[in-house]
């Protein structure tokens, strides 16, 4: 599996509305840039690279009702953020696929906005049922939300999404053990395997060693995906979903690069937790094109 | 000063256990986690009579407490079971994050809190768990006092809709409160009125605050005895009317001076209607092994400090 040279792979788009699962990453980049940029915070790097993923996920995969969003969600698909500061790209996802306004983006990390630096249910933004930000904490939290699915003969299905960085908490592995002894089968958990984190690359940080057989050695099936490419997403996925209920936790090791689809950022850590300037946003929007408008 | 009458001496744990299988019977939504200490927390009925909504998640309470938080997301009603320690010290972020700022219906339950732990010494024996939780913005902290109030505690805080902390302990004490008593949350106890000395008490030092109170009776000093089982939210009207009229007050809990009971007496005092008090409480120490009558008495948490503590207090009028 390799990931395509370049920006984002763009193997068969597939139409939703009028608008290609292409353009949709494309205004979501545009957003991530412009809501990073106004505030000078937050974090581009990982937002670009998970923009793909969640878009597919999103708009092709889950079984979601976003208007009538309800924090039990029952009868719906259910999908946990452990990465929280990945943020900018969940907000746009939302926004986009129909939970709140788009033009509420504009108060991403503002005084008073629901869309706080991390996720949040505080502010009773539509789409979140678990704040994350403090990491390693979402696995769990996905886990106790499938079992309250099974109890309630619910059979919709229970994501999540990590990052790699993130598997270095311990309590990643707590829940990784348990999930399995427990045959939590109707979780399909994903990480986000850059290579990278806030003080480097991961091999210098601390490395995750050959995760793929770490998670088959804790008793998950293990797939892998290319995170940019869309038939890759949509395979993978497709296919972690035919693997649920078999007694065994599913989890996508999925290929991607930080601040994928901005030529500058990509491929580096720089652009974890920073923001670019002005001059460097202009740079970066005019690499993306605006399909679904500005908000 | 009011006769109390010991129904019978039990552990507090065990009227969770026994509030908890009451549940289990009555509430198809209660859930319960246990930590590898089931017998420990008297969860083991529950676990038999209602395997499929009891989840054994092994050594692993970081985990415990995210699972939790995940379980009430359709609407279940998780109780996670632990030794206090375990149940807050060693997962204070996951609760803060997963459950006190998502606001989630989880009910945290704690044994073997405080000295009264005993032998196994103060890794064990926290002393900053109500510190700890009556922080948290969302988290109401209850620590009942005898077997029958645990047990109602536990049957109450399940129709309570977000975070609890129920703080309870390992030994057996004398159970005294009336078991047909309906336990109101935030609701201060007025056990016995008096007009010398205001003596709030916590847990197991509540029986400890009565037999301070008949002493002081045998001394012709009249002390009111209010039980605060419910730290956070704090029956602050309960407390200001108890201290008008008898003008200083003695806080008792078997729990750390700083962020214990008293420290929220202090603080109400301080803002609302300035008055002497004084606190029986550890002060800035870890605990050690023992049993937990030597351990009182060492730490100065014991009946006879209540009493020197009143007459002190009354004295500073």
């Amino acid at each position: 599996m390799g990931i395509e040279n370049g920006l984002i792979s763009h193997a068969k788009p597939q139409k939703m509305g009028s608008f290609s699962t292409n353009q949709i990453c494309s205004q979501v980049r545009r957003d991530i840039i412009r809501m990073v940029t106004d505030v000078q915070s937050g974090h581009p790097g990982g937002s670009l690279g998970c923009t793909d993923f969640l878009t597919v996920l999103y708009f092709e995969t889950l079984e979601i009702n976003p208007p009538a969003f309800s924090m039990n969600g029952e009868g719906e698909d259910l999908f946990f953020l452990s990465n929280g500061h990945i943020s900018p790209v969940f907000y746009s996802v939302l926004a986009h696929r129909g939970y709140f306004p788009k033009a509420e983006l504009a108060t991403f990390r503002k005084l008073g906005s629901r869309l706080q630096g991390h996720p949040c249910t505080e502010k009773g933004l539509p789409g979140v049922r678990i704040a994350s930000g403090s990491l390693g904490q979402g696995l769990s939290v996905a886990i106790g939300a499938a079992l309250t699915k099974k109890l309630n003969k619910d059979p919709k299905l229970v994501y999540s999404l990590h990052g790699d960085g993130e598997l270095q908490e311990g309590q990643i592995w707590e829940a990784a053990m348990y999930a399995a002894a427990n045959k939590v089968d109707n979780l399909i958990a994903t990480v986000d395997y850059n290579h990278k984190q806030i003080d480097g690359d991961i091999d210098d940080v601390l490395p995750l060693g050959d995760l793929v057989k770490k998670w088959q050695a804790f008793g998950w099936d293990v797939l892998e995906m290319d995170g940019h490419n869309f038939d890759s997403l949509r395979t993978t996925l497709a296919k972690a979903k035919t693997m649920t209920g078999k007694g065994k936790p599913v989890i996508i090791i999925m290929k991607t690069i930080m601040g994928n689809g901005v030529d500058y950022m990509m491929g580096t850590h720089k652009w974890h937790g920073s923001a670019p300037s002005k001059e460097q946003a202009e740079k970066a929007l005019a690499q993306l094109e605006e399909t679904l408008g500005d908000y | 000063m009011k006769a109390f009458k010991i129904i019978d001496e039990k552990d507090t744990r065990s009227g969770f256990g026994a509030g908890l299988s009451e549940l289990g019977k009555t509430n198809p939504n209660v859930v319960a986690l246990c930590a590898d200490l089931t017998g420990s927390l008297k969860m083991d009925d529950f676990q038999k009579s209602h395997p499929e909504r009891f989840f054994q998640v092994g050594i692993a309470e970081a985990n415990m407490i995210g699972i939790a938080a995940g379980l009430t997301i359709g609407g279940k009603i998780p109780f996670t079971g632990t030794f206090a320690n375990f149940s807050t010290g060693r997962v204070y972020d996951q609760i803060r994050q997963s459950v006190a700022y998502s606001n989630k219906n989880v009910k945290i339950c704690a044994s073997h809190a405080g000295l009264t732990l005993g032998e196994d010494g103060a890794t064990h024996q926290i002393l900053e768990d109500i510190g700890l939780m009556k922080m948290l913005p969302n988290m109401t902290v209850i620590s009942p006092c005898d077997y029958n109030e645990t047990k109602a505690a536990t049957i109450a805080i399940a129709a309570h809709q977000g975070p609890v902390y129920l703080r309870f302990g390992r030994p057996k004490v004398p159970n005294f409160t009336d078991p047909n008593k309906k336990f109101v949350i935030g609701k201060a106890d007025i056990l016995s009125e008096g007009t010398d000395v205001t003596i709030i008490a916590t847990g197991h030092l509540v029986w400890k605050a009565i037999e301070a109170g008949q002493a002081l009776a045998e001394k012709g000093i009249d002390a009111e005895i209010i039980n605060i089982h419910t730290i956070k939210p704090l029956d602050e009207e309960a407390v200001l009317q108890s201290i008008g009229k008898t003008k200083c007050v003695v806080t008792a809990e078997e729990h750390m001076m700083n962020g214990g009971l008293g420290d929220s007496i202090a603080q109400l005092l301080v803002r609302k209607m300035p008055a002497p008090i004084e606190m029986v409480a550890v002060n800035d120490k870890f605990g050690e092994s023992g049993q937990g009558e030597e351990l009182l008495t060492k730490y100065h948490i014991n009946t006879p400090d209540i009493i020197a503590a009143a007459e002190r207090v009354i004295k500073r009028k």
